[in-house]
């Protein structure tokens, strides 16, 4: 079986459970090594690993970050999950379960510099890089052992040796022959882990597991399955994909096929965005219509300014509300012909908030543009709009304005703060 | 991809606007009927099947299938003066229609109207038929030859009034010409919400070359219709007034049975129609119709002149290897030759030449396949006369030079 530390890359020698050049005792082994080439990597708890790294004082101790407006627990170190602390947790109860925790708010302008730095490395492996967060990417190393002059494992290897030094932070890496089994894998041996998944015995490595891990099944699918006697990949492996077809559709057949360790979606670069969004919660509920209109105007030109950066436009407007309770209330319309006009988006939008019943409170309002299409196909106006291809004109000279003397150099007199009459 | 102009939605909903045409409650409540004394005893009225059915079938096409107001979806049915007067209304739309009738009883009452019309239906040729509402006035029995039915009835009291209030200008005008005025125009009535007042015919008088004409003019941005007939007697000076989609449709439907001539009455906010023993009244859109004039090109000067049903087919044809959206069809034309011709990455492509009048320098655009083959469905000769300006400029489109219907086409690009 081929195997190799992952402290040295030296190759080792079979079976041995230390490394014979420099003692380490990380060392990765599976018949298939040097063959799978589909890697998902996952930044090991990112946002406090990088806020220990920026604070060493912070090393032994455990951290959350999170909190803010909302309070609930964004990512905790290894350490705080010792107590029991997991994302998505109320603050209140983290801090029950560990109170001599460290809090720190997010601060999403460093983590997303930090995994840009991280991404723009991984394009180093491999043209064919899917990133899926902010921290967290598929690549496809099929073909890249020429260049690297080494299989995708020991490229792998070297490669979180160079993230832990150049960046300060560890990731684990799973590595076998599809996207779903790449995840798996890269959970199996958490935080600065590496686990490989073969094509051989993975029928039996997946039958105890429970479906939830199957991507597609959330808490619902996987309650339904529950119910009609289904909890574990072991029993979608002994249903024929025809009943499991009949039972769920086309999702029966992508879990028989999964259970199976099938998965043929391919590793895509780059998405093809369906909607350009934005949207904002604000920090008390709001019902003031001449503020909610001021948000759809401010949303709406960032929404319009992304399309015009990206080179999209959109043939439909819709409106995002979420009431205090935590229900949402979607508004689209459809409009005759692409835009990438803010004026534009921003018109339809605040229609669209004028149909809904006056003096309710907000927490959330958002304006997203979907239906894409070229931005050529945007503004050019009709036989009753000739003023598109004008106003078109103005937000593209905006940008430029924006682009060159920064976003808050020229501003809609409509979003300027009120100025004080002295 | 979507190409330029994409198709309209069709399925939008007709504009709800603050003032004038509206559709809400307190409307609705303004418009509910309060004099109590009118409301009815027991009516009983006998009337042939036929004519009511004739009648039904006008009215009942106003009455929304489905509507949050329940008497919305009910018939007024009133007797009195032997005749039996129908209305149905969605409170922005109301027809109203007399028959003749042997009135045992005067009396008003409501009933579901589709239900109503599917039972007179099904009724034998040639029936007579009774209505009666019982003494609690909260039943109405219909009676035919053997057949029974009893309706729920709701008060007529309760019946909304699109109060018509004071017209400001009334004046006669011929079926056929009111016809062809709506019939050519209908086609590039615009759907969409946002510029709800694109959603009707603009009709207007004006005057043109020393004379008045009575103009209809539509358009959804992407193809406009404007046509118009001598102005008749009265209407010189009417405002100029937006009639919504619905009401259109019903119009285009009650012309047709219609006698020579139509009464039309209006003011800044409504419109009432009189064919006959039928009297649609309608809210107007409550908005500004843009200015149509300055997008009707004045100066294209290269002449094109085809055999309409031959360029139809054409079109027609090469259009089938074009996608669903984008229908794109591109016109090159050099001499006495033009060449049509779709190309869809998809599917393949399609060319034909077509001989046309041209002796204008070559020039090549493109256009919906869809917009220009509705566009000559609406042309009455044998031939389609078009003027051209260049690939990025509206195209007129006319039966010959001068006809008073007139067609703008937006170009696509090809």
């Amino acid at each position: 079986m081929p195997a190799f530390c992952r402290d040295c890359l030296a190759e080792s020698a079979q079976g041995l459970l230390v490394c014979g050049v420099c003692g380490s005792r990380r060392i990765i082994g599976h018949d298939e090594l040097h063959e799978v080439t589909i890697a998902h990597i996952d930044c090991d708890a990112f946002f406090a690993s990088v806020e220990k790294r920026d604070d060493p004082s912070l090393h032994d101790k455990p951290l959350i970050v999170g909190g803010g407006k909302r309070g609930v627990v964004s990512t905790c170190c290894y350490l705080a999950r010792r107590y029991g602390v997991r994302s998505a947790m109320p603050m209140f109860k983290a801090l029950k379960l560990c109170p001599h925790a460290v809090v720190l708010p997010p601060n999403m302008a460093k983590y997303s510099a930090v995994g840009h730095q991280i991404r723009s490395m991984m394009d180093d492996l491999s043209p064919v890089v899917q990133p899926v967060s902010i921290d967290e990417a598929f690549i496809d190393l099929t073909g890249t052992q020429a260049v690297h002059q080494a299989s995708p494992a020991l490229t792998l290897a070297r490669f979180a040796q160079t993230v832990q030094r150049d960046v300060g932070v560890t990731i684990s890496i799973g590595l076998s022959y599809n996207r779903f089994l790449a995840k798996i894998a890269s959970d199996l041996d958490k935080p600065n882990g590496f686990a490989v998944i073969g094509q051989q015995g993975v029928v039996d490595f997946l039958a105890p597991r429970p479906v939830g891990i199957l991507p597609g099944v959330g808490a619902v699918f996987q309650e339904r399955l529950r119910r009609d006697g289904i909890t574990l990949i072991a029993d979608l492996q002994k249903m024929d994909a025809g009943e499991l077809t009949r039972r769920y559709g086309e999702d029966g057949l992508r879990l028989s096929r999964l259970a199976h360790g099938i998965d043929k979606r391919p590793i895509v670069t780059e998405r093809e965005s369906k909607s350009v969004s934005a949207e904002t919660t604000f920090e008390r509920d709001v019902a003031s219509a001449e503020q909610l209109h001021h948000t759809i105007l401010a949303l709406s030109e960032k929404v319009a300014r992304r399309l015009r950066h990206d080179g999209y436009s959109g043939s439909s407007v819709t409106l995002k509300l979420k009431t205090p309770d935590f229900k949402l209330i979607t508004r689209s319309r459809a409009l005759p012909s692409p835009t990438q006009l803010g004026s534009k988006i921003a018109q339809i939008g605040r229609e669209l908030f004028d149909k809904e019943p006056k003096g309710k409170f907000y927490r959330l309002i958002g304006i997203g543009v979907s239906d894409l299409a070229g931005a050529d196909q945007a503004d050019l106006g009709d036989l009753v709009d000739t003023k598109a291809p004008q106003q078109a004109k103005l937000e593209k000279a905006l940008d430029g304005l924006r682009d060159r003397f920064g976003s808050a150099s020229i501003k809609r007199a409509a979003l300027m703060p009120p100025v004080k009459k002295s | 991809m979507l190409a330029f102009p994409p198709e309209p939605c069709d399925s939008v909903a007709p504009p709800i606007r603050s003032g004038g045409f509206e559709n809400n409650h307190d409307q609705s409540s303004r418009l509910i009927r309060t004099n109590d004394e009118e409301s009815s005893e027991i009516m009983k009225v006998t009337v042939e099947r036929a004519s009511l059915l004739k009648s039904l079938s006008h009215v009942h096409r106003v009455v929304e299938r489905r509507t949050t107001i329940p008497i919305l979806s009910n018939v007024l049915l009133r007797a009195e003066q032997g005749v039996l007067n129908l209305r149905a209304t969605d409170l922005d739309l109301e027809v109203t229609e007399t028959l003749p009738a042997d009135i045992e009883k005067a009396g008003a009452t409501t009933v579901a109207a589709h239900m109503l019309h599917d039972i007179i239906r099904k009724l034998p040729d040639g029936a007579q038929v009774s209505l009666e509402t019982g003494s609690d006035n909260q039943q109405m029995v219909i009676r035919s030859g053997r057949s029974r039915f009893t309706l729920q009835t709701l008060p007529d009291s309760d019946f909304p009034d699109l109060a018509a209030g004071d017209m400001s200008h009334t004046f006669t005008v011929g079926a056929a010409d009111l016809h062809r005025l709506i019939e050519k125009t209908q086609f590039a009535i615009s759907t969409e919400e946002t510029r709800y007042y694109l959603n009707g015919i603009f009709l207007h008088t004006i005057e043109v070359d020393g004379g008045v004409v009575l103009r209809a003019v539509a358009t959804d941005g992407h193809r406009l219709a404007r046509v118009e007939t001598p102005a008749p007697e009265g209407s010189n000076g009417m405002p100029g007034i937006i009639i919504p989609r619905k009401a259109v449709n019903e119009i285009i439907k009650l012309v047709e049975i219609a006698g020579e001539q139509v009464r039309i009455e209006m003011s800044a906010s409504k419109i009432r129609l009189t064919f006959g023993s039928v009297v649609l009244t309608s809210k107007l859109i409550d908005g500004t119709f843009p200015d149509y004039q300055r997008v009707i090109p004045a100066g294209n000067d290269k002449v094109l002149v085809a055999d309409k049903s031959e360029f139809a087919a054409a079109v027609d044809r090469v259009s089938t290897i074009s996608s669903e959206r984008g229908r794109a069809v591109k016109l090159a034309v050099a001499d006495r030759k033009l060449t049509l011709s779709v190309t869809n990455p998809d599917s393949g492509s399609a060319t034909e030449e077509v001989e046309v009048d041209y002796e204008a320098s070559p020039l090549e655009i493109g256009f919906n396949a869809r917009y220009l083959l509705d566009i000559m469905g609406q042309l009455d000769s044998d031939t389609a006369f078009f003027k051209l300006s260049d690939a990025g400029s509206p195209t007129l489109v006319q039966d010959r030079e001068g006809s008073n219907a007139l067609y703008v086409l937006m170009p696509m690009r090809v």
